[in-house]
């Protein structure tokens, strides 16, 4: 590679062959098993295995014409785009809040408000499932969507706050001073400078909504079983094709997610560079 | 403008300037904090308050106190030193009777049996042949003509023990210990002595993938950084792409590709590399293997982030002071990735700590780590005291650690500061 640092000595040469070799390797080991199962849902056998004895559609055609996987992808929806509401709701709040709020407390809210992404799944599990079961959230969508929520906030947090860290006060002080009440400022002015690091944190709360699978296996009934908590039964009872066409799913959803999120950070570079 | 509102006087109030910005800072602040207030609230009704709760459960003893309550109080002042006198007996036979009609008896024999293994039998078949409450004076003789375990005072011991209303009894099982019959802590007995070794397991395994991470994300993080903002950016999408991807679809084509009849084994053979397909998973490998490939982008990132931070101007000006590639790289890059190294370890190890997902479906019964067995009494057995304090114990090392990366962070964010 032409542009590597500067290479002077023959075993600096070796060292950055060694770490291409190495990276290589890694990048793929990383990739290999998600596209290697990618294949296998497009085949014509039963068998999960190469080479594949033809091609055809018909995995697609049995998990769209299964009930069970189909109302499993509309309850990852339900719950996933409620539960992001929700998050984004609580979340901007308390990111707008935390921006204007100085105490010597912060910190210490703040590891509060960012400890559901730290705490085993397990644990919180067990904590709500013994919370909820006598009050009746357990085996419920909103048992889910509040639980999903907590676990999703923390990101939209992250994610506002730091758009918030990056904008200009000066801005909102400006629309005051030309007349704009404060929400005419939000709604004009403030809003749409951060609404790319809304988008933001939106997606990561449907991500971590749409993968989450641990409180779902604790408190969901067999109506809300979403799309990860059917393929891990699948995994545990017998790995068929079907599986590998919902992953195929899962994993396009998760593509279209990341490659959103990727637009919007260039979106906002873009736009920094030509304030400079 | 200024000179008048330097005066600091409000023609109107006579409020000092002062005063007056302090009180609009102050409902500012109000403010601010009532916006943070419906999520706090929130999370204490979703999060905080759950793990209260099952905390709680890990101390909380009541199903005995509830079932026999005439015996709990009979021996709280047993001294424990001989058998207990007829009073407590005369208690317990009237509190088994009562406890039948009402249909309680299970709800306490099966706690007594987390502590003295039989001990459900024990109580079921007193209860079974206690036809009606004892003559007075004669409730001794008739429960050790029923059952001769109640003539031992380990016997009596436990149903003291468990007595409540809270207890640590939990808590010690939890890390192999238990009380014997004077209520001194001793090592619990072989058969129920298995959580340490869980603990160590888990504990191996965490640090076996944290190991694993760093050792293949080292050379990425450092490629990446290297290498002009272009071309990382279009190799960061090696790292994100599984970092979005599900860990359901990730830990089900680690099982397509190394079953026995799977991509790996079958190119193998095909290959002629081997005969018999090799056992790559529902072992040690294939969970070690699978964990790696989720937790390794969390190794990656802040790796990357530190080593980015680092001028090239330092390795310059070392080659330039003269010191050889390696001691330059060892002296004066390694050093500074330092921060990133235990930021991206700690992390990993964190996350590893409490799976469960994984380890569940690609290991075998001697992979389960902790987070196994903290579902499987929660929703199998349904021992929530154990679950709960298994629970705790899990919940105290990540916070610990949690802080330790919180510092390690903050730590890194303020000479980053300095730097600037």
């Amino acid at each position: 590679m032409s542009d590597a640092p500067s290479l002077r000595t023959p075993s600096q040469r070796v060292a950055w062959t060694a770490t291409i070799v190495i990276s290589t390797l890694v990048f793929i080991f990383l990739i290999a098993p998600i596209l290697a199962i990618m294949p296998l849902s497009f085949s014509s056998g039963s068998y999960l295995t190469y080479p594949l004895p033809g091609l055809s559609l018909r995995w697609y055609d049995d998990f769209i014409n299964s009930p069970r996987w189909m109302n499993s992808l509309k309850n990852s929806m339900i719950i996933g785009v409620a539960s992001t509401l929700l998050s984004m709701a609580l979340g901007t709040l308390a990111a707008l809040g935390l921006a204007q709020w100085k105490s010597r407390f912060k910190p210490l809210v703040l590891a509060f408000v960012l400890s559901p992404v730290v705490v085993p799944g397990v644990i919180t599990a067990v904590g709500l499932y013994f919370f909820f079961a006598p009050i009746g959230l357990t085996g419920s969508y909103l048992g889910l969507i509040l639980a999903h929520t907590a676990l999703a906030t923390p990101f939209v947090v992250i994610t506002v706050g730091a758009t918030l860290q990056s904008f200009d006060t000066n801005l909102a002080r400006a629309a005051a001073s030309l007349g704009a009440s404060p929400l005419e400022a939000f709604r004009r002015v403030i809003l749409p400078l951060i609404l790319p690091g809304l988008a933001s944190g939106a997606l990561f709360a449907f991500a971590t909504s749409f993968d989450e699978v641990v409180i779902v296996l604790f408190m969901a009934g067999p109506e809300q079983r979403t799309l990860p908590r059917e393929m891990f039964s699948g995994i545990r009872e017998n790995i068929s094709p079907t599986i590998t066409a919902a992953a195929v799913i899962l994993t396009t959803v998760s593509v279209i997610l990341l490659a959103t999120l990727e637009g919007l950070r260039r979106r906002n570079e873009r736009l920094k560079g030509s304030e400079g | 403008m200024t000179a008048v509102s330097l005066t600091g006087v409000d023609a109107e109030t006579k409020v000092p300037l002062k005063r007056r910005l302090k009180r609009a800072e102050r409902a500012r602040q109000i403010k601010a904090l009532a916006l943070v207030l419906p999520l706090l609230l929130f999370l204490l009704f979703t999060f905080a308050g759950p793990i209260a709760g099952m905390l709680w459960r890990a101390v909380d003893d009541r199903e005995v106190r509830q079932v026999l309550p005439q015996t709990v109080t009979a021996l709280a002042n047993w001294d424990g030193k001989d058998l207990p006198d007829e009073k407590a007996y005369a208690a317990l036979a009237s509190d088994i009777v009562a406890a039948r009609a009402s249909g309680t008896v299970a709800i306490a024999a099966k706690r007594l049996n987390y502590a003295l293994n039989g001990f459900r039998t024990i109580l079921t078949s007193t209860a079974r042949n206690l036809k009606a409450v004892p003559e007075p004076g004669t409730a001794k003789e008739a429960l050790i003509k029923i059952n001769p375990a109640w003539r031992e005072r380990n016997t009596w011991t436990t149903i003291r023990d468990a007595g409540g209303p809270v207890t640590s009894f939990y808590l010690l099982s939890a890390l192999d210990l238990t009380r014997n019959v004077d209520g001194a802590i001793v090592a619990a007995s072989p058969d129920q002595a298995i959580y340490r070794e869980i603990f160590a397991r888990t504990f191996l395994i965490s640090i076996s993938v944290t190991a694993l991470c760093l050792i293949l994300g080292f050379p990425v993080a450092y490629l990446l950084a290297a290498l002009p903002s272009g071309r990382s950016n279009l190799l960061m999408i090696f790292v994100l792409l599984p970092f979005w991807t599900s860990l359901l679809v990730r830990t089900c084509a680690w099982i397509v590709l190394l079953q026995s009849q799977g991509v790996v084994n079958d190119s193998l053979h095909w290959l002629g590399i081997i005969d018999a397909p090799l056992r790559l998973i529902y072992n040690r490998f294939g969970v070690c293997v699978a964990m790696t490939h989720v937790l390794l982008p969390f190794m990656i990132l802040p790796l990357y982030s530190s080593m980015k931070a680092i001028s090239p101007a330092y390795m310059r000006a070392a080659a330039s002071l003269g010191a050889p590639p390696l001691t330059a790289f060892l002296r004066i890059y390694l050093p500074q990735t330092l921060p990133g190294i235990g930021a991206g370890s700690l992390l990993v190890f964190i996350l590893a700590l409490g799976y469960y997902i994984t380890p569940a479906l690609v290991g075998g019964a001697a992979d389960q780590m902790i987070s196994y067995f903290i579902a499987l009494y929660t929703t199998e057995t349904a021992n929530w005291g154990l679950a709960s304090a298994l629970g705790a114990v899990l919940l105290l090392a990540t916070v610990l650690l949690a802080l330790v990366y919180g510092k390690l962070v903050q730590g890194q964010q303020v000479t980053g500061g300095m730097k600037n």
